[in-house]
Parts: structure tokens; C-alpha cells; sequence
């Protein structure tokens, strides 16, 4: 582009006609209106645009439009190699990029058949960062949630203990929250020297917090009167969705990829999976979905605890180790369609590959994200809900953005 | 239940003129014909020994200008039986009078709506009978389908520059 190009040309109708509204003006009850919320807008975490249709504060009709963060990752993969896709898979969910990174390594190396070979420790050290990276999400999913309800003190409170994660990860990596760690047959690096004492510390830290957080979110009555009952989702309805992590198991389904698919070295660690039970209303409601994130970080420091544990004993650190040993000099699959799935803080992350070519490069990575089909039933379930109760049941979704559009 | 056994079962209820061939691999596909998809899903969806209830994930993808055809991917998984389907159609490209196209199996599978809106979006196949076909990702008002081996960028966007993408010419 020259320097001194026109960038935008304005038009009154630009908007209308990139993001048209679906609903007409003339097809409106006379009671009701459309109110549009976001796309710039807190509560929508992120770039969502809801278009709402409500008659006085009863909502009749929600209607999402995507695309305001699309960054075109499927058509980028098209043209790049296998291992340079990895920074780009950290993009879709920033808020757990570790996760991402450790399903797309997982599928990768499933194709060229080198899943068994990965050193038990490399893969330690994946679950270990996967699951302070689930804990750093569920912060944030959390905390934003308290603060969309009206409670400032959480979310400052789970900002604080987020940023020891990322400083551990930062540690790790290099990086807050991007990382590009986990590569394709291996790791950037070892863990540094230290790391482990100062993650217990950070554990035996981090659980006084937690019951904190219960006192202080899950007990609260202001916070149980705005989330219990409200935006309840039956367990067929979320099935029939493809809705899936927290918000699945909080309508009551004991269902986690990191049990049922049993992958990594999630079947030599011990860990529970909480469900919702409706303790403080019906089975599926805000408060419930909330619940279970809140339920999984103590889940996740139990395998984070038990990882450590066998990274300083079993597979503790040589001077011998090389987490770049394996890595494949060329990353050349054979022709094939492959699908791999995992389970991030979000639910059922999968990546699609197709194979066609002598080069590293994919012919085709489709992401199937969480978010996006979690999204989806938002409609569904603020039929007939209060305007307040809108923003209540977006935060509990917790989606992101990035990943929503990818 | 097995791969075969759920292929066999499906050549009993619909016959070899439907259920055309396996593509075999490390994970076997089932190659259906394109005017029964939604009958076979909701066959798999409502027996009780497949009893497949949730539809992990739709992908399109673009053949090659050389094949014309587009292959549609559908990922089926069944909760309780905890086994796997992978289902494969592929579709005419079409031309410039006929748009690629194929029956929507949203009423089968809600998390269809929104998979098959990506695919209208990138691709540009149409499924009839969808309850809302529209862009979903892209602008309403972008041209061309972005995922298309032939797709032709446009040069401007409401007066903006539209910046060029590598293309696979320029390949390492």
C-alpha cells in the first residue's frame, strides 16, 4: 500500500451491508425493540455483537454476529508448514494457549506415528504447563464473570493469582501468554532450574485463595440470587449443541476427554471430575457451570501436584535430557485425513488435518473449537430470560473471541 | 460397536447404492452418497446399538479445480457407546448457473447450523433446507469464497486497501 493511500472510505451504509440485522423493523410487535449490544462492549468478553430483540425487559430473541475478530487462521494454514502453524494455534484461545498447543503437537505427531516415542518426561512437563494454563483460564473465565455481576473485588483478587501463573509460564517460555512451548516431538526448552520448588510453593500458595474464592464468589448470596435458576441448560439441548467442557458437565454429565480419550499421561494421574448437582437451584444454571470451574481448579492442582512429584522423582531432570531429540527434522505425515481432540479449559478443542502433498504443509486444518459450539446454544437458552440475566448467562458461556472466530 | 459392524449394519438398512465404499486408514471413513445424508444420520442418531447423539465437528474441503468436487466431512460420536463415525460426501463443484449444494442435516444436528454456515461462508456450498443460511465469520457483503482453490481475492473493501496473502506459489 502507498503511503498516502486512502484507507477508508466512508458510507453510511458500509455498516448495514457487512452486518446486516437479521430481524426487520416492520416484522416488530409494537411492544417490542432491538436493542444492540456490543460489539465493543465489556460484558461480551471480547468482540461479540448480539443483536436483541426485547419486549419491555423480557428478551425475545437473541441473535449472535461473529466475525469481528476472524483472522482467517484456516486459510493462513494452508500455506504454512506444520511447525509454523503452532504460534498461530496460540492465537485462537489466548487465555489457554498452552492447551491448544499440546492438542495440535498430540495430532501432529499421531500422524507421523511418534506419539509413542515422546520421552514420559516431556510429556509431564506438557500436563504440568497444560493444566496452570487451564487454572489461569478458569481465573479469568471466573473472575470476569464476578465483575459482569457486579462484584469488582474477585476479579482483582483472581488477576493477582493469575499473574504468578503467567510468571511462571513467562519462566518457562519467554512469553506471558503466547508461549510457542510445546513443539512437535518435543519442547522449546527444559524446565528451568528451580522450577518445580517454586510451582509447589505456588500450589501450597494458591489453595487457602481457592477457598477464599468459594467464600467470597460461590458462597455469596448476591452472587447465588443472580446465577441460580438462571439460563438453565437441559443435558439433551446441550448434546444435541455440541456443547462441551464445563458447561456440558455442569448439566450433570460426568464427561471429560482427558478420562474418555484417555490421551497424554492423564491415565497414570488421579483426578475427579465435578459435575453440576444444582445445589443452589436447578441442575445446568449459571451457578453450576460456574461451580464446576471452580471445582476443576482444585481438580487441576491435584495433577499438577502428582506432575511434580514425578518430575523430581521418576523422570526427574539429566543432564542428558534433550526436549528437542525428537523432534522430527521433516514433518512429512503420510496422505492422509486425520482429526485429534482434547480437552481445553473450554471444552472439546479438535484440529482436522488433510494430507495430500510430499511438503510440510497441511492441505486443509480446520479447527473445531469450543467456544464456537458452546456459543451457539446462547440463543436457545435466554429465551424468555430478563435483560440483566443476558449478561449473566454470556459470562457463564465463557467463551473466547479468538477462538470463537479463529 | 466396531467400524465394520457399523458399516454393515448401515449396507443392511441402505444398500451398497447408498453406502458406497470405506476409505480405509488410520481413521476409516464411510463414503455416503450425498442425497441420504440426512436419512443415515438420523438412522445412526436413532438406533439404540449406534445411538450416535452428538456431531462433533463438519468440515468442507476444496478437492482441486482438476476434481470439481468438494468433500464434506462429518464427525459423529456417540457418548454413551463411546465410539467414533467418520463420514464422508463428496459433492459437484458446480458452475457458474448451479451452486455446489446438499440437504442441511441441522434437524438432526443442532451444532450443524453453525458448522454448515462456516462452510457456506468459506466455500460456499448451499445446504437446502437450512433455517438460516448466511455468512457467518466474513462480512455479509465480501466476495468470493476464501477457501476455494480458485478463489480470486478482491482488490478493495469499502474503499480499503485489501492486503495480498501469500498464496501457494510461494511455497518453501
Amino acid at each position: 500500500m502507498s503511503k498516502n493511500a486512502i484507507q477508508y472510505v466512508y458510507h453510511p451504509e458500509n455498516f448495514d451491508k457487512s452486518d446486516p440485522l437479521l430481524t426487520q423493523l416492520s416484522d416488530l410487535k409494537s411492544q417490542e425493540m432491538i436493542i444492540n449490544l456490543g460489539p465493543q462492549h465489556p460484558s461480551t468478553h471480547g468482540v461479540l455483537r448480539l443483536e436483541v430483540v426485547t419486549d419491555g425487559e423480557m428478551i425475545v430473541k437473541v441473535i449472535p454476529h461473529m466475525g469481528y475478530l476472524h483472522r482467517c487462521f484456516e486459510k493462513h494454514a494452508e500455506n504454512l508448514p506444520y511447525n509454523q502453524i503452532i504460534p498461530f494455534v496460540d492465537r485462537l484461545d489466548y487465555a489457554a494457549a498452552m492447551n491448544s498447543e499440546h492438542i495440535y503437537a498430540m495430532g501432529v505427531e499421531r500422524m507421523l506415528g511418534i506419539e509413542k516415542n515422546i520421552p514420559p518426561r516431556i510429556e509431564y512437563i506438557r500436563v504440568l504447563v497444560a493444566e496452570l494454563n487451564r487454572l489461569s483460564s478458569h481465573f479469568l473465565g471466573v473472575g470476569a464473570y464476578a465483575m459482569d455481576i457486579g462484584a469488582f473485588t474477585p476479579f482483582l483478587w483472581m488477576m493477582r493469582d493469575r499473574e504468578h501463573i503467567n510468571r511462571l509460564l513467562e519462566w518457562v517460555s519467554g512469553a506471558r501468554m503466547l508461549y510457542n512451548y510445546i513443539w512437535i516431538g518435543g519442547l522449546y526448552y527444559d524446565l528451568p532450574v528451580g522450577f518445580e520448588a517454586r510451582c509447589l510453593e505456588f500450589v501450597h500458595y494458591l489453595k487457602p485463595r481457592l477457598v477464599e474464592l468459594q467464600k467470597l464468589v460461590m458462597e455469596n448470596q448476591i452472587f447465588i440470587h443472580r446465577t441460580a435458576n438462571i439460563g438453565v441448560l437441559p443435558l439433551d439441548m446441550a448434546i444435541n449443541y455440541g456443547v462441551t467442557g464445563p458447561m456440558l458437565r455442569a448439566s450433570g454429565l460426568r464427561y471429560d476427554l482427558r478420562k474418555v480419550d484417555a490421551y497424554s499421561v492423564y491415565p497414570e494421574i488421579d483426578f475427579d471430575i465435578p459435575i453440576g448437582e444444582g445445589k443452589m437451584g436447578q441442575v445446568g444454571d449459571c451457578w453450576d457451570r460456574t461451580s464446576v470451574r471452580v471445582e476443576e481448579c482444585w481438580q487441576s492442582l491435584r495433577i499438577i501436584e502428582q506432575c511434580i512429584e514425578k518430575l523430581t522423582s521418576v523422570h526427574a531432570r539429566t543432564n542428558a535430557f534433550d526436549p528437542q531429540a525428537m523432534l522430527p527434522k521433516k514433518i512429512r505425515p503420510q496422505k492422509m485425513d486425520f482429526y485429534c481432540r482434547g480437552e481445553s479449559p473450554k471444552g472439546e478443542l479438535g484440529f482436522f488435518f488433510r494430507h495430500n502433498t510430499n511438503f510440510d504443509i497441511p492441505a486443509r486444518c480446520k479447527v473445531r473449537s469450543p467456544c464456537f459450539s458452546n456459543l451457539s446454544v446462547i440463543s436457545e437458552i435466554t429465551q424468555g430470560a430478563m435483560l440483566a440475566d443476558l449478561i449473566a448467562i454470556l459470562g457463564s458461556v465463557d467463551f473466547i473471541m479468538g477462538e470463537v472466530d479463529r | 460397536m466396531t467400524f465394520l459392524e457399523i458399516k454393515n449394519l448401515l449396507i443392511q438398512k441402505f444398500g451398497d447404492q447408498v453406502i458406497l465404499q470405506e476409505v480405509p486408514g488410520l481413521q476409516p471413513q464411510l463414503v455416503v452418497a450425498a442425497y441420504e445424508i440426512v436419512d443415515v444420520c438420523s438412522f445412526l442418531k436413532n438406533n439404540a446399538n449406534t445411538f450416535f447423539d452428538s456431531l462433533s465437528c463438519i468440515t468442507a474441503l476444496d478437492n482441486s479445480t482438476v476434481e470439481q468436487s468438494f468433500d464434506i466431512i462429518y464427525h459423529l460420536y456417540s457418548i454413551p457407546h463411546e465410539h467414533h463415525l467418520i463420514i464422508k460426501v463428496t459433492i459437484d463443484r458446480g458452475n457458474e448457473n448451479i451452486q455446489p449444494n446438499i440437504d442441511s442435516i441441522s434437524s438432526v444436528y443442532r451444532t450443524a447450523d453453525w458448522h454448515e454456515r462456516e462452510a457456506f461462508d468459506f466455500f460456499g456450498i448451499i445446504f437446502n433446507k437450512h433455517p438460516d443460511l448466511r455468512r457467518i465469520l466474513l462480512p455479509s457483503d465480501w466476495e468470493g469464497f476464501p477457501l476455494r482453490k480458485d478463489y480470486q481475492q478482491q482488490k478493495y473493501y469499502h474503499g480499503i486497501e485489501v492486503a495480498s496473502v501469500a498464496t501457494s506459489d510461494t511455497k518453501i
